[in-house]
């Protein structure tokens, strides 16, 4: 069990390594399909068994497939590599990785390895994120339906080639 | 048990690799995609302290991350497709001006 | 300890083994009885001469598959245009997994399950596999590099998208009523009736969408001959076009487990006998409840003519979606009114 998640930490990070590095937007979309998928096998490890299929049914599913669609419309193709900037390029990489070395740093001071214990998997079934849901944040839920309301109406109007 | 350091390596490793590509590519899809990356890496962090405080609203915070992506996918998508339309062109360089 | 690991390990492999040998096997003969229904259907024969009754006939095509020649044009984008039709397969392939055939058969004090995984949410694990199969279709239609496998490819997966939803809301009604998206469960709680007279309505908007997402007639205008060449598959010939064959033959046959499972009582009927033979009817009950679907499946098929494709996607918005969501809210309903 344990090692099935390092197995899968390493599928995400190489798979996110080719998202960025990739020079043609239709395999980073696909690379990042197989970002979605190894996070989603690394929920389920997590205990969140019913996040991990709602990211792949909404996230690797529907979003996902709506970027790949937009890519072929679009017909996006190679991107040429730029030296418009010059100072992302020569300072972006070090800068970087100082902030991961940083953040790492203070992740093992906060929670060392050895003294974390691991909590028992609560009951994280569709039962108690429903009662969560419709319980506590009720709210938080109906706004997010009003919200993706707006978001297909402006998504509508954006792309309409005439209003 | 995978200790807690670990998977809060993973997120942030992933973290910066969105942030990488936010800054260093020029597609503008691509940078979206980027975005996106970023947007998962802290849902791995949500679901990591979730599991080992015992206490499922990171779940629910998840949830409701997935479908603000979601809503901000689609109208940046055709957000995109208007502006190519518009410039001719998707590369980020070229949209440098408010000008249409 | 470890010989148990090794021992459910070795279960889970022969399973696996079995159930594949007998999908694929489904699905070589679902062809061989669809050119013969849809044959005896339009009046004329269907095959005969290869074999009694041409029940060798899909050896005979699968032989042909392979030796044909397999060419790639030559502005394909490869990367894609190879990965579409294994990924296309391999999810097919993949949602078989969960699904329960039978009871539980005990050999020498194990207690064998007739299924391969026990998922708690596997009914959500099947509409994921759904999900990611758009990519499949998607993939092939712009990797070819062509205009018409590119239409296709944008119709069909336009059409799968906008169908997902109504597959889901056909069978929430389902899972509302059962309390549980373990498909184990569901057939359990359907002991006393059966959910297709507890949901009537959820079944026909169930079955309509299935059809719509396994690209058959009347939905099947992105792969229709006289309009867009061959659609999505256009490009592919051999062994690639007969993954995306074989992989629209096992949707088909996924499709209609799940409607037996959630509507039609899965494996429940009448068992008797030794404890062999109850153990092992339920799978027989299964499989004949799942053998009638795809015979209704291809009687559609020889009978119905073909939607238009802005007809086709005002049904699917306009009509089945509204639909499913009335249901989903009578449900709901009638629920908080009995527990009330």
């Amino acid at each position: 069990m344990v090692p099935l998640f390092y197995i899968f930490a390493v599928v995400a990070i190489l798979a996110g390594l080719s998202v960025v590095l990739q020079r043609t937007p239709v395999y980073s979309a696909l690379s990042l399909i197989v970002v979605l998928c190894a996070l989603a096998v690394v929920y389920l490890l997590l205990g969140a068994e019913f996040l991990a299929v709602v990211q792949v049914i909404v996230y690797a599913g529907a979003i996902m497939v709506l970027f790949v669609l937009v890519i072929m419309l679009l017909n996006a193709h190679r991107e040429e590599p730029t030296d418009r900037s010059r100072l992302a390029r020569i300072l972006g990489a070090p800068l970087l990785i100082v902030f991961l070395g940083e953040v790492l740093y203070a992740i093992w001071r906060q929670f060392p390895p050895e003294q974390t214990a691991a909590a028992p998997a609560a009951g994280a079934g569709p039962r108690a994120i429903g009662e969560l849901l419709f319980r506590n944040y009720v709210l938080p839920f109906e706004v997010t339906s009003i919200l993706i309301l707006v978001a297909v109406l402006g998504a509508v109007v954006l792309a309409k080639k005439q209003i | 048990m995978v200790p807690l350091a670990h998977i809060l390596a993973l997120s942030v490793i992933l973290f910066t690799l969105g942030v990488a590509g936010f800054i260093l590519r020029r597609n503008i899809i691509t940078i979206f995609m980027c975005i996106e990356l970023m947007l998962n890496a802290v849902n791995l962090a949500f679901i990591a302290f979730a599991r080992y405080l015992g206490n499922l609203d990171g779940q629910i915070f998840v949830f409701f991350v997935i479908v603000v992506a979601a809503a901000e996918a689609a109208v940046g998508l055709a957000i995109i497709i208007a502006v190519q339309r518009n410039r001719g062109s998707l590369s980020i360089d070229d949209m440098n001006s408010m000008k249409l | 300890m470890l010989s148990s690991m090794v021992i459910s390990l070795f279960l889970i492999l022969a399973k696996i083994i079995v159930v594949l040998t007998v999908l694929m096997t489904t699905v070589a003969y679902a062809v061989w009885l669809e050119r013969k229904v849809v044959a005896r259907i339009q009046s004329r024969w269907g095959p005969y001469l290869v074999g009694p009754h041409g029940l060798l006939q899909p050896v005979a095509d699968g032989l042909k598959i392979f030796f044909k020649e397999d060419f790639v044009p030559s502005e394909v984008d490869r990367v894609v245009f190879w990965l579409a039709p294994f990924l296309a397969f391999s999810l097919a392939l993949l949602s078989i997994s969960v699904i329960p055939f039978g009871e539980s058969i005990t050999i020498a004090g194990e207690v064998i399950q007739f299924q391969i995984t026990d998922l708690n949410v596997g009914l959500l694990f099947i509409l994921a596999v759904t999900s990611l199969g758009v990519y499949g279709v998607a993939l092939a239609g712009w990797g070819s590099n062509s205009k018409y496998p590119l239409l296709g490819g944008l119709r069909s997966s336009a059409q799968m998208i906008s169908y997902e939803l109504s597959l889901g809301l056909g069978l929430m009604g389902v899972v509302m009523l059962t309390g549980s998206l373990s498909l184990r469960e569901i057939v359990e709680g359907q002991r006393g009736l059966w959910n297709i007279i507890r949901q009537p309505v959820g079944f026909l908007i169930y079955f309509t969408a299935a059809v719509a997402e396994t690209n058959r007639v009347p939905f099947d205008l992105p792969e229709g001959e006289s309009e867009l060449v061959g659609g999505f598959h256009t490009e592919y010939s051999s062994l690639k076009f007969a993954m995306f064959f074989m992989a629209e033959y096992a949707n088909i046959v996924t499709v209609s487990c799940l409607a037996t499972l959630m509507f039609f009582g899965g494996w429940l009927g009448p068992v008797f006998g030794p404890p062999l033979l109850r153990a092992l009817l339920p799978v027989f009950w299964f499989c004949l409840k799942v053998f009638c679907f795809l015979f209704v499946y291809i009687w559609i098929r020889g009978t119905l003519p073909r939607f238009r494709y802005d007809q086709l996607m005002a049904f699917g918005w306009k009509f089945l979606l509204p639909v499913g969501l009335l249901n989903v809210l009578a449900t709901g309903l009638f629920l908080a009114l009995r527990s009330s």
